[in-house]
């Protein structure tokens, strides 16, 4: 009896040890910048961008709420980290902190906003909260520069001995050990018991509701630590450029950023690594050949994907194989 | 004050019109299209060309536009958005956001990122006002044709969904469509028929909204909102819903422009998702339908 309990509780445990392969793809990652010296700005993007994934990735994989607004608080994170770089104190970790506490708040707050109706309703609503933050930022010209965005952002050292530098080296360590990190207390929280009820909630919420999981409060603590995770994002991405503009709330960010974790996979949190890498260089290719039309390849990348299906574009070996549950 | 009422029913009138395909299409086949703003920059791209190209007069280029943004949405129905019905919404909303940005790039590759302007006959151009002081209503007589049109169309619409065979086949299969196959109906064909027709009117709406609107290639992100309040506001199972929502959303933002204009589309935002949170399902719905 007890002999197979453990054996239970070790196969549980079992799926959430450490692979070989994840220290080695951090070690990969830590020394790209130095490998690839000239290219460390765009590893500092695709840390963010990644970030702002594996936060989505909290509500849409693994929570199962379909959103097309999560730039609200990614533009949130950047203009708060912004603001208090110029008016308060130019730290980053204390602005990256202040950045992840107000996007909380607001991820509290947005996440009674979510609790009802059917997936229309969540687009529509999450939808409007950026459109409404986008506004905000527009209209608030006196604060936040309006159209010509936040400028004259100048950041301090970090932990005040490692400056920015041009080639962008430290802002993308800084971007990937902020990654790690959230990473890590993403990968803890999505194994515990906790995570295990999201995953419930997402393949059947009523019976989620019929075994006893809080569905209410488990979206909202669910969804307020995604926020968190994008507001650090943006913040990032507003510390390491010195510049935070409108560009931050835009539909396409959170377009982007769906995207980017369909192409790396839902419910599994390398998905949103994996597919930030991808759609980072795939960006910067395409972007070089058509500057003013890439979105129109991006387009098209889409509407192939879902043609022919999500799971087998990624394992292109069960193209030719009948699905099984067809 | 009477004439930024008018204003604002007439701004309804279109969304009205523009938004009712995917109101239609929404309800019928539970399919989430943000593409549906492309289908009315189709319709609204054909006028332009029609009339700056070769010369047709404006009343022609209408349904011409009808029947453009008809046809490209029946073949688009066949061969693309036909094995997405059955997919998760998430699929759904993917594939045509990426519809969207492809439309909005390839009208930019032919036609240029600036803004359109159509040539409006003579007599639209004029303006009416009738009364004095704070009650003067002066109307657009273009504002006045679109009201005339959209009104009209309305007429006709509640017309054939409740009093004809299709209206009824159509019904039918909103509410279920397992059995109104089973009762004989081809559902694959009202589908087909319905989307062509919803696509139809956005085209119509493009066109007569180009005026009104804009009419750039960033046409169906700018509206995309727009038409989805309409829906989700209005509910799907009626065509009164959506006209209501319509009219609420064209009145508050024309007003809200008007008076409060530091506030910008804060109103239409901030009533949305107050009424999504009051009632998800929208402010009319039916009582019985399919959830």
């Amino acid at each position: 009896m007890s002999d197979n309990t453990s054996r239970a509780h070790l196969s549980l445990l079992d799926a959430t040890r450490w692979r070989v392969w994840e220290p080695l793809l951090w070690i990969a990652a830590f020394a790209a910048p130095f490998v690839l010296s000239q290219h460390a700005a765009i590893i500092n993007e695709i840390a963010i961008v990644a970030l702002f994934a594996l936060s989505l990735d909290l509500v849409l994989g693994f929570t199962g709420i379909v959103s097309l607004g999560h730039a609200a608080f990614f533009g949130f994170g950047a203009y708060t980290a912004a603001l208090f770089a110029k008016h308060v104190m130019p730290d980053p970790l204390v602005g990256l902190a202040v950045g992840i506490a107000t996007s909380t708040l607001l991820g509290a707050f947005a996440s009674f906003t979510v609790q009802r109706g059917s997936d229309l309703t969540r687009l529509m609503v999450t939808l409007g909260a950026a459109l409404i933050l986008l506004e905000l930022a527009n209209k608030l010209d006196w604060l936040t520069g309006g159209a010509d965005g936040l400028q004259g952002v100048v950041m301090g050292p970090v932990l005040g001995r490692f400056e920015f530098d041009l080639a962008g080296r430290t802002a993308a360590w800084y971007s990937l050990t902020v990654l790690l990190v959230l990473f890590v207390i993403a990968r803890r929280l999505v194994h515990s018991p906790f995570g295990a009820t999201l995953k419930a909630i997402r393949d059947n919420r009523l019976r989620a509701m019929a075994i006893g999981i809080p569905v209410g409060s488990r979206i909202t603590v669910a969804y307020t630590i995604a926020a968190a995770l994008a507001g650090a994002a943006g913040a990032l991405l507003a510390q390491t450029t010195g510049f935070a503009s409108l560009d931050v709330f835009e539909f396409h960010r959170s377009a982007d950023v769906m995207l980017i974790l369909v192409v790396g996979g839902t419910g599994w949190l390398y998905g949103g690594v994996l597919g930030a890498i991808v759609f980072k260089l795939m960006q910067d290719f395409l972007s070089a050949i058509t500057p003013q039309y890439w979105t129109f390849w991006l387009g098209l990348f889409l509407v192939v994907l879902v043609l022919v299906g999500r799971d087998r574009l990624l394992k292109p070996w069960t193209l030719f194989q009948r699905g099984r549950t067809a | 004050m009477l004439t930024l009422l008018f204003d604002g029913i007439a701004y309804g009138m279109l969304l009205f019109i523009l938004a009712l395909g995917l109101a239609v299409t929404m309800g019928l086949m539970n399919f989430i299209n943000l593409a549906h703003g492309a289908f009315a920059m189709a319709g609204g791209y054909i006028t332009v060309l029609l009339m700056q190209r070769a010369g047709v007069p404006f009343l022609l280029c209408l349904p011409a536009a009808f029947l453009g943004a008809a046809l490209l949405g029946a073949v688009l129905e066949r061969t693309l958005y036909r094995p997405l019905y059955r997919k998760p919404h998430l699929d759904q909303v993917l594939f045509s956001i990426g519809l969207t940005f492809m439309a909005v790039a390839s009208i930019d590759w032919f036609m240029g990122s600036t803004q359109q302007f159509i040539q409006l006959p003579q007599w639209l151009k004029g303006r009416t006002e009738i009364g004095t002081g704070a009650w003067t209503l002066g109307m657009g007589h273009y504002r006045l044709f679109i009201i005339a049109v959209c009104a009209a169309l309305t007429v006709v619409l509640q017309y054939i969904l409740s009093n004809t065979r299709f209206g009824s086949r159509l019904r039918a299969s909103v509410d279920d469509q397992r059995v109104a196959a089973g009762l004989g109906i081809n559902v694959n064909m009202v589908f087909l028929s319905t989307f062509a027709f919803g696509c139809g009117l956005a085209g119509l709406g493009g066109a007569l909204g180009a005026e009104v609107l804009g009419l750039d290639p960033t046409f169906p992100l700018k509206f995309m909102i727009y038409f989805l309040i309409v829906v989700a506001v209005g509910g799907t199972s009626s065509i009164t819903g959506p006209l209501l929502a319509a009219l609420l959303l064209g009145i508050a933002d024309v007003a809200g422009k008007y008076y409060i204009p530091k506030m910008g589309a804060f109103i239409v935002y901030l009533l949305m998702i107050a009424i999504l949170i009051w009632r998800p399902q929208g402010l009319f719905v039916r009582q019985g339908g399919k959830a």
